[in-house]
């Protein structure tokens, strides 16, 4: 039985898909049979990070409207085994996304995966909330700025209501928090809310902290899922994520800012 | 002196305002978490009500609805000016 994972944010840009991404490949390279679908119908985007956009023949609403299969609208990831993309569709709006359409699709997923990773639309309209309708688990992903912070609590408060478990009132989804572009620099002088600042306000438990790093852009301009950079801060930053996502117990990093010695004062040295 | 507090003021800096600034909207937003969607509207109509017959700001009227074992609240406190 998968466990089905909702990112979400509310606001949009902050990261979740380069999260749904890097997260799914996490799990995958750690054994995990995992898909990773795109429900940001109309503006899909999963599909460019994770590098497989000319490999796209069927998508979400085609399996949803009987148009083709599922097995034919699942594009094997090329890196790792074990992982699997379920883009969303470019043409159509988000109304030709149902609600039995998404659970059905979800109910024969589950019996394949171990993880079913559900990459959320921006916004707290439709295509959101049939993203985090079926979920077991949330990652909030947040930006330590005010709009972030209060979009993600709003989505907290869907989370809690507009849910199959909240309906139900079975045990409530597991909420964690994914700081992400997190700058340790401009912590330290001030101008950039703290890790405890985002933790106290939003008060759910800290899954990850993705620092700000070039190694993110770069990842998305080759639609290699950032994971797969191990030399990277932001690479080991989401393997630490996806560790902790399986119940490890591995301590946070990044969240300082480095001291710089004279040769990085006179020098500049490049973040990896 | 003056100058010397001058100088030494602190310029507050930003991220606290920010962690401030959310503190209060998120505990607004929390307050507001669960309740019908007919909420907002029941309580600017009420308010136009009221108006009717005394002046009173947009922030005298508190409304909040609390469910009991099988029955729910509304509660409505309105503070009227001195007359």
């Amino acid at each position: 039985m998968a466990k089905i994972i909702v990112v979400t944010s509310g606001k949009g840009g902050v990261g979740k898909t380069t999260s749904a991404a890097a997260i799914s490949t996490g799990l995958a390279l750690r054994g995990k049979k995992t898909v990773v679908i795109d429900f940001d119908v109309g503006l899909r985007n999963l599909d460019l990070i994770m590098g497989c956009e000319r490999r796209v023949v069927y998508d979400l609403v085609n399996v949803i409207q009987g148009e083709a299969g599922l097995n034919q609208a699942l594009i094997r990831d090329k890196r790792v085994e074990n992982l699997f993309i379920l883009p969303a569709s470019q043409t159509r709006d988000k109304d030709a996304l149902t609600q039995e359409g998404v659970e059905e699709i979800l109910a024969k997923l589950r019996e394949e995966f171990d993880y079913i990773i559900c990459d959320s639309p921006a916004g707290i309209e439709r295509g959101a909330q049939l993203a985090m309708y079926f979920a077991d688990e949330a990652v909030v992903v947040t930006n330590p700025e005010v709009s972030s912070v209060r979009d993600s609590d709003r989505i907290l408060g869907l989370l809690a209501s507009k849910t199959r478990r909240a309906e139900r009132s079975d045990d409530p989804i597991k909420e964690h928090l994914l700081i992400t572009r997190y700058n340790p620099d401009r912590v330290t002088s001030g101008d950039m809310l703290t890790l405890d600042d985002i933790r106290e306000i939003l008060a759910i438990d800290l899954l990850g902290l993705i620092p700000e790093s070039e190694a993110v852009l770069r990842a998305s301009n080759q639609g290699v899922p950032v994971t797969h950079d191990a030399s990277s801060d932001a690479g080991q930053a989401y393997t630490d994520t996806v560790a902790r996502l399986l119940g490890e117990d591995v301590p946070l990093r990044f969240h300082q800012a480095q001291k710089k010695g004279i040769l990085t004062r006179m020098f500049g040295g490049s973040r990896r | 002196m003056k100058l010397m507090e001058f100088l030494k003021r602190e310029r507050k800096k930003s991220a606290s305002v920010a962690k401030e600034r959310l503190q209060i909207i998120v505990a607004h937003q929390r307050s507001q978490r669960g309740q019908p969607d007919y909420m907002p509207m029941l309580e600017r109509e009420l308010l136009e009500v009221i108006r009717r017959y005394v002046h009173v700001d947009d922030d005298a009227i508190q409304i909040s609805l609390d469910s009991e074992d099988n029955c729910s609240v509304l509660e409505l406190n309105v503070t009227l000016p001195k007359s």
